[in-house]
């Protein structure tokens, strides 16, 4: 119960703010909670509690794995690196082949989201591949 | 005079006829005894017979259990009473699913694709841990821990010197 005290801030926030699915489970000296929050600002705020909790996040014993809840609706996405363009490639890895690139701010076309980490995409010159989720924002 | 010698004997057959339309409490006791066994929410339950009376202990899951127990053994053959002395102890809930991790080779690729745009990271992969060695930016490293928190790994070992 040690661990669940020590983060529950966190379990709080997410209750409060909503969170789906919410699971806080201990196992071998880590504790794992995940679930499925209905916004990025909620990510960010129950990671910002983190971060109090556990400044640099180097005690090693949390796994935070609360994503972003997916809009089916969602069909274009806008660009979000900090300042070079993204990399479109041919398949869902560093390892592959570039195929195409995406400017800083640009919004292209979002294909499909089959993948958590890497998102299928089509830019208006019709080139089509896949690129790290993590720059891509959902457009309204 | 030989029907004076019989009055014993008879006595005896009397005697045993009479007691044989009562089952004795250790009879009694063992066919309880076989059908709580065989009702799994019983399995936990004693029972004493003394005199017909049977008195029950242990535990069930609820009241309504201890109840339908009492009900059945005043039922059952040889049974006069039931002093019903079980407690309710509810079965604890069910643990939750253990915790999903992802596999080797995933994670191994996943990792490096999450620390490839910090270029001061290098990121190693034993056995579900990942361990971060090198440096990063304050501002970034919360940029980095995300991506590497919903990758499924066991833990993370954050060894990295903050700038």
């Amino acid at each position: 119960m040690a661990l669940q005290d020590k983060y529950q801030a966190i379990t709080n926030a997410a209750t409060a703010a909503g969170v789906s699915n919410l699971q806080v489970r201990e196992q071998d000296g880590v504790l794992y909670i995940d679930g499925t929050a209905p916004s990025g600002a909620v990510k960010d705020q129950l990671w910002d509690v983190y971060g109090q909790v556990d400044p640099n996040f180097t005690s090693g014993d949390l796994i935070l794995n609360v994503n972003v809840a997916m809009d089916a609706a969602v069909t274009h996405v806008k660009v979000v690196t900090d300042s070079s363009n993204l990399n479109i490639r041919k398949g869902p890895g560093t390892d592959q082949p570039i195929v195409g690139k995406a400017a800083k701010d640009e919004i292209i076309t979002l294909v499909s989201r089959s993948n958590d980490q890497w998102w299928l995409v089509r830019t208006a010159d019709g080139e089509e591949g896949y690129s790290y989720a993590q720059y891509l924002e959902p457009v309204q | 005079m030989k029907i004076l010698r019989l009055i014993p004997a008879l006595l005896l057959v009397a005697g045993l006829s009479f007691t044989s339309c009562k089952p004795k409490d250790a009879d009694v006791k063992a066919s309880i005894e076989k059908s709580l066994k065989e009702n799994p929410s019983t399995a936990g339950v004693l029972v004493m017979v003394n005199e017909g009376v049977a008195t029950l202990s242990g535990e069930v899951a609820d009241p309504a259990a201890q109840a339908a127990l009492e009900a059945s053994v005043k039922a059952m053959k040889g049974v006069k009473s039931v002093t019903n002395n079980t407690t309710v102890t509810p079965p604890p809930p069910p643990s939750p699913a253990p915790v999903e991790f992802a596999t080797s080779d995933v994670l191994t690729q996943a990792v490096k694709d999450a620390t490839k745009d910090f270029a001061g990271v290098t990121a190693a992969v034993v056995d579900g841990v990942v361990t971060l060695t090198g440096e990063i930016k304050k501002d970034q490293l919360p940029k980095l821990m995300m991506a590497l928190n919903s990758l499924k790994p066991k833990k993370i070992e954050n060894k990295l010197t903050i700038k």
